[in-house]
């Protein structure tokens, strides 16, 4: 533990102790061993859970490759969105779905695809080779809009380049993950759920304009939904039930949604969902 | 996990290294790192021991009594006993993250305190040094990436285990700490906003001097309470233990570990107490500033002083809250966090944001916040009449389902021939 915490100053020591290129070079080996290994472990893995840390320590290594490019608050904002965030979620899905088991990794499931990928990656690496060294797609530079040690460091530049330059892509980017949301929501919660014979309402999906009239038809299919329930209700230990689903959906969405979709009957997209959630 | 992802490549404040580094500077920095170290350690001993006789206090027990004056050494004896426990790990668990789960829990507990400003400026030997174990540019964030990697100590840990409650212990937490977390991080925005800097050094310079700078007052009281609700749901105290609700999930995520994996666990909870703690004084109440005295040679005491006093306090919260809260419901938690303290700290973050632009633009803000609370409050009742309808359990003591006011629906099979 103390070795730990002492490695939190291990770099700044170094850094400023030898020359700049060896510490730099050397902790550009380790992060890109680190990286390295972490994405062999993710196809290597068996175990989808393994394959998800495997992917956490990929990540790890490429804050420590940023940080080595002096920016520091990408590289806390590679783990704490990457690591502490997307793959949370990814791990989520794995253990609600109950795919967390060892796969056979002899089995293809397309022919040919392991030959295909090893080319696909040499020839990305020559290509990259390549590229480097005859072109000038690389020049060396550390950052392109200013010094990354200037006051107010590169925090300062990174949120003048976003609200200023880069403002249209930026705001486009906020644009689309708003409309992914809203979408995820509206495929994992179908509307209410309504008689077999059928209501005209029935398929009205849940609009905030039409909230007098989903209640409505929430009313009618109230009884159908107090004999289908408590059967699954008895059997959730924890006693969550429509809320907990309803705020996880967001994480379950693209399974409940796919569910939903197949299922003919809405009391039944409803269970999915919630098993998905459980 | 690799610690040194987080590193600063220049220290960008601390005095320390633009001197280049010599013996004298590696030892300072050692010294510091073995002295956080015991003192944490230290601490979350007293921390157990202080909680327990709160706790004994406010129920009318007498608590811890018997090792050492008034019980202090309880939990080092408690310890010892858990080192010789036998460590059982279960047949189905996943051997390799059964064991790795507690270290990912207690590592980002201990590393979370480095940024922690614990004391003004120090001179010794012609060194002068900031009491604080790094102040990296990264500042705050660095507790936001900690916090967000203790996920994974809990949820894999109840993963790990191969065993049901356990799972479900850890599926809460996880979501939990992720709703949680936003509200955290834009609770923080407000204090990196009108300090300017992400350093917590620099959080804590801007609220010196005077009580009313402390951004508890500048900011308005609300993002304070904000930050710590979150930050009681993201170290899993109570009210918000659900994570470890005994009643209904044996122990939660740690039901299947024994002896000193255990004890990690609890470790790691009560060193986030007390980081958590200390976060909340550095970030809304001025860290170490306060009154000095003047006495020569001990000016340096007196921040040190101050610090302690204003984390106890809020320890003392935390305990005060388990005392006197009983534990939410899960739906209640997860209402809370989504549909309360968000937008409500979003809102915020916008008046604050105007206000910082000009006033007029903070008027503005604080109107269309107003608008648009309005108009959550207005879907949330609608979801929510909609909810009522779709209850999956039946109200306790009524065998059927019946609307209120509604006689068609009245008759034993639910009234609809089905």
């Amino acid at each position: 533990m103390i070795a730990t915490l002492l490695l939190v100053h291990l770099p700044a020591v170094l850094a400023v102790a030898s020359h700049p290129s060896t510490v730099d070079v050397s902790v550009f080996a380790v992060a890109s061993a680190i990286v390295l290994a972490g994405g062999v472990g993710v196809v290597v893995a068996r175990n989808p859970v393994h394959a998800a840390l495997m992917l956490v320590m990929t990540l790890f290594g490429v804050a420590v490759l940023f940080v080595l490019q002096r920016d520091d608050f990408l590289a806390a904002v590679q783990v704490i969105v990457y690591a502490g965030a997307i793959v949370v979620l990814f791990l989520f899905v794995i253990m609600f779905l109950g795919v967390d088991k060892e796969e056979n990794l002899r089995v293809e499931p397309l022919r040919g695809q392991r030959p295909v990928a090893v080319a696909l990656g040499l020839l990305a690496l020559v290509g990259t080779l390549v590229l480097g060294s005859v072109s000038h797609w690389t020049t060396g530079a550390h950052a392109v809009s200013g010094p990354a040690d200037a006051p107010g460091g590169n925090v300062a530049l990174l949120g003048r380049s976003v609200f200023t330059t880069y403002l249209f892509p930026f705001e486009v980017t906020a644009a689309l993950l708003v409309i992914a949301v809203v979408g995820a929501v509206v495929l994992a919660r179908r509307p209410p759920a309504t008689r077999p014979e059928g209501s005209p309402g029935a398929a009205a999906m849940p609009v905030p304009g039409s909230g007098e009239g989903g209640a409505e038809d929430a009313d009618e299919g109230a009884p159908a939904d107090a004999e289908a329930h408590p059967g699954t209700g008895a059997g959730e230990p924890d006693g969550t039930g429509e809320p907990d689903t309803a705020e996880k959906a967001p994480a379950a969405a693209g399974a409940a949604g796919a569910t939903g979709q197949a299922a003919p009957d809405v009391t039944d997209a409803a269970q999915a969902a919630e098993g998905v959630a459980r | 996990m690799n610690p040194a992802a987080l590193v600063p490549a220049v220290p960008a404040t601390d005095p320390l290294y633009a001197h280049g580094v010599g013996l004298a500077v590696l030892l300072i920095v050692l010294i510091k790192v073995v002295v956080v170290f015991g003192a944490l350690m230290v601490a979350v001993m007293l921390m157990i021991w202080f909680e327990r006789k709160v706790i004994s206090d406010m129920q009318s027990r007498i608590g811890p009594n018997r090792a050492g004056p008034f019980g202090i050494m309880q939990t080092l004896a408690d310890g010892i006993k858990l080192f010789f426990k036998e460590d059982l790990i279960p047949e189905r668990s996943d051997r390799f993250v059964f064991k790795l789960a507690p270290y990912l829990t207690i590592i980002p507990a201990f590393l979370a305190f480095a940024i922690v400003p614990i004391g003004g400026e120090v001179t010794v030997a012609g060194h002068t040094f900031e009491l604080q174990l790094a102040d990296p540019p990264m500042g705050i964030l660095f507790l936001l990436a900690m916090s967000s990697i203790a996920v994974y100590g809990i949820m894999l840990a109840g993963w790990s285990s191969g065993s049901k409650y356990p799972l479900l212990g850890s599926v809460r937490a996880s979501a939990q700490m992720i709703s949680y977390e936003a509200a955290l991080g834009l609770t923080v925005v407000t204090v990196v906003l009108v300090t300017g800097s992400l350093s917590t050094r620099s959080i804590v310079d801007a609220q010196a001097l005077h009580f009313w700078q402390w951004n508890a007052i500048r900011l308005g009281v609300i993002p304070f309470l904000i930050f710590f609700a979150a930050v009681v749901a993201e170290t899993n105290r109570p009210p918000f233990d659900l994570v470890e609700a005994e009643s209904e999930l044996v122990g939660g995520f740690h039901t299947e570990y024994s002896s000193i994996r255990f004890a990690l666990f609890f470790l790691a909870e009560f060193m986030n107490t007390i980081t958590m703690s200390a976060i909340t004084v550095t970030l809304f109440f001025g860290g170490p500033d306060g009154p000095v005295p003047h006495i020569p040679h001990l000016y340096w005491l007196w921040p040190i002083l101050w610090f302690l006093g204003k984390t106890i306090v809020f320890l003392f919260v935390f305990v005060w809250l388990r005392a006197a809260l009983p534990r939410m419901r899960y739906d209640q938690l997860m209402d809370l966090g989504w549909k309360r303290l968000i937008p409500l700290s979003l809102g915020w973050m916008l008046i604050v944001a105007g206000f910082l632009v000009d006033g007029w633009w903070g008027v503005a803000m604080a109107a269309a916040t107003v608008v648009g609370g309005v108009l959550i409050a207005r879907a949330f009742s609608v979801g929510a009449a909609r909810e009522e309808d779709r209850a999956i359990l039946p109200p306790v003591g009524v065998r059927v389902w019946r609307r209120p006011g509604d006689p068609a629906s009245a008759g034993p099979e639910g009234g609809d021939g089905r």
